[in-house]
């Protein structure tokens, strides 16, 4: 398999064996289909955002690809070992953090991290070391006297990490790792998720899209159990591509504003946003595109002598196209 | 180290390095000792079996109580979650949490020794029914402790795992007496008398170590341990 590190938007295009690969995965809890046929595969070096609403199916997903629980359908390997039937070679190269990461609260902070350490089969005289290097690593230092219990949800978050990272594993599952964490805590957690991604296959939940543009080479949208888009963070934008807003703050009487901005031949929806003070009034209008949509409103400024304080194209995201797919109907 | 000693080492000093540990052994300590104490004098034999007869009450609220926690909380805190997705078989895990109680219970009985050690120094006593009747006390223990960790399996509410802990060793302990027997159906009599825990207890602790007796305690055992197994294994297909 040649992937260098530098070209992870290359590898999940590229052939060769991936790391992480599931077919056809279908999962009921009762009567309610959970996930539903969900494929996809994950090369050495990707880092995979599993995009969703809540309830759509990724922690489903995860705990079938960690053999927590088990498909009802479909197959899934890691490093050609089947979770089914060989769910403790699967384990041996999988770091798994659960939603939440929950923690022995009665174990101190060293003591935990040895207990998994041990249970990965660290040989007792590498335990001390693998120890250390996650203390020094998730920068548990500050607490690492302390007991599990007594933590900030930041520190057990971290906690939870150097857990799941202390056998060094090729493969690492994180499920909302970032949730109830500060900022500067979101912001240390994915500099580390990164870091780990360079070397590592990672897949990460979660439900906050500027997360999943900051650390993920690749997207998958996941809404109702099913798999509804895919591609890099620029990929998916660009679905959005013919679809675009600008954000006008004009002095113009309103409803002749209004009138003038509907006639625009690119504009397709125009919506009032508020009143500014000094007579100023936001609109948003969209259409088809949203350079010529900016250049058309400028013009009609001139033509009809309306101040202008504010114009702005705004960019599809992310968001754009996660609401569109996950929605069902589009957004213009 | 293997998986179940790593656990069971877990398991242990989580019990004995708890509040819940100390006061779990001192109420456990100080009704015994009331319970031996109460008729020792009054009887005046230098003899433990009216104190091992009242085990098997004793232990119904004691080891539900102290295996409660062991199952349950790892659902309520979902840590179950890291654990059963460690390179660990789910059967490591049950065994090293079942030895963990054990070993915790071995440690509450023996501190029980010091009233055979009275008895000693009172009187003359036989020393082979003591030593049968502790060697019973373990395997009762054990027996419990088997229905009280699958009890806590089956719920993430300690207090739930704690009654139908209590609820199944009694069925267990009174199932062969003859106020049930006279109830049921002729033929069934004397499956249930079998069952029964009471009788098998009975004769160890009069001293009798019957390799009858050893069957039926590991067949509980291992019969309880195994729906415990499929207890855990139970979340894969829920």
């Amino acid at each position: 398999m040649d992937t260098s590190t530098d070209s992870r938007h290359e590898t999940s295009r590229q052939a060769g064996e991936p790391v992480v690969s599931l077919r056809d995965i279908t999962r009921r809890f009762g009567s309610v289909l959970a996930v539903d046929g969900v494929s996809f595969d994950v090369h050495r070096g990707e880092v995979v955002g599993f995009l969703g609403p809540n309830a759509a199916g990724k922690t489903t997903t995860m705990r079938i690809l960690t053999c927590f629980i088990t498909a009802d359908e479909g197959t899934a390997t890691v490093a050609g070992y089947d979770v089914v039937e060989d769910p403790i070679e699967v384990r041996r190269r999988v770091g798994y953090l659960p939603e939440s990461a929950p923690l022995y609260t009665d174990l101190g902070v060293l003591e935990h991290l040895r207990f998994v350490a041990e249970l990965r089969g660290i040989p007792p005289r590498d335990v001390k070391r693998a120890v250390d290097r996650m203390v020094d690593a998730c920068g548990l230092e500050p607490v690492a006297q302390r007991i599990v219990g007594e933590l900030s949800k930041g520190y057990r978050q971290r906690v939870g990490l150097a857990n799941t990272m202390i056998h060094d594993p090729d493969v690492l599952v994180l499920d909302e790792p970032t949730t109830g964490l500060d900022p500067s805590q979101i912001i240390e957690i994915r500099e580390l998720v990164r870091r780990i991604g360079r070397e590592k296959t990672v897949i990460l939940s979660t439900h906050i899209l500027p997360e999943v543009e900051a650390v993920s080479s690749r997207v998958l949208i996941i809404n109702a159990g099913r798999i509804v888009a895919t591609g890099t963070p620029g990929d998916l934008a660009r679905m959005t591509a013919g679809r675009g807003a600008v954000r006008v703050s004009m002095l113009a009487p309103e409803r002749e504003a209004l009138a003038a901005l509907s006639a625009l031949p690119c504009a397709q929806d125009v919506e009032r946003v508020a009143k500014e003070p000094g007579g100023y009034v936001v609109y948003s209008v969209s259409g088809s595109d949203s350079d010529s949509l900016a250049e058309a409103v400028y013009d009609l400024s001139r033509a009809r002598n309306w101040r202008l304080r504010e114009l702005s194209r705004k960019t599809p995201s992310l968001e754009d196209v996660f609401l569109d797919v996950t929605s069902g109907r589009g957004r213009a | 180290m293997r998986p179940t000693a790593v656990i069971a080492r877990k398991e242990f000093r989580s019990h004995v390095s708890s509040p819940a540990g100390y006061v779990f052994l001192t109420a456990f300590l100080v009704l015994t000792g009331w319970l031996f104490f109460r008729t020792f004098f009054l009887v005046g034999q230098a003899s433990l079996r009216p104190f091992f007869s009242l085990m098997p009450w004793v232990f119904l609220f004691f080891v539900p109580a102290a295996a409660m926690r062991m199952w349950a909380e790892e659902r309520k805190l979902g840590t179950d979650e890291i654990l059963l997705t460690l390179p660990v078989r789910d059967g490591e895990v049950v065994m090293g949490k079942f030895l963990a109680g054990l070993a915790f219970l071995a440690l509450a009985v023996g501190l029980t020794l010091p009233l055979p050690l009275t008895v000693a120094a009172l009187g003359d006593p036989d020393p082979g029914p003591i030593i049968g009747g502790y060697a019973g006390l373990l395997l009762l223990a054990a027996a419990y402790l088997s229905i009280s960790l699958f009890a806590s399996s089956l719920s993430e509410n300690q207090i739930v795992a704690f009654v139908v802990g209590t609820t199944m060793s009694f069925a267990l302990l009174v199932m062969g007496e003859d106020f049930v027997l006279v109830a049921v159906p002729r033929g069934l009599a004397p499956v249930l008398r079998y069952l029964g825990l009471g009788q098998h207890f009975r004769s160890t602790a009069r001293g009798v170590i019957d390799s009858r007796d050893i069957v039926y305690y590991l067949s509980v055992i291992g019969f309880f341990l195994y729906l415990n197994l499929k207890a855990v294994e139970a979340r894969k297909w829920r």
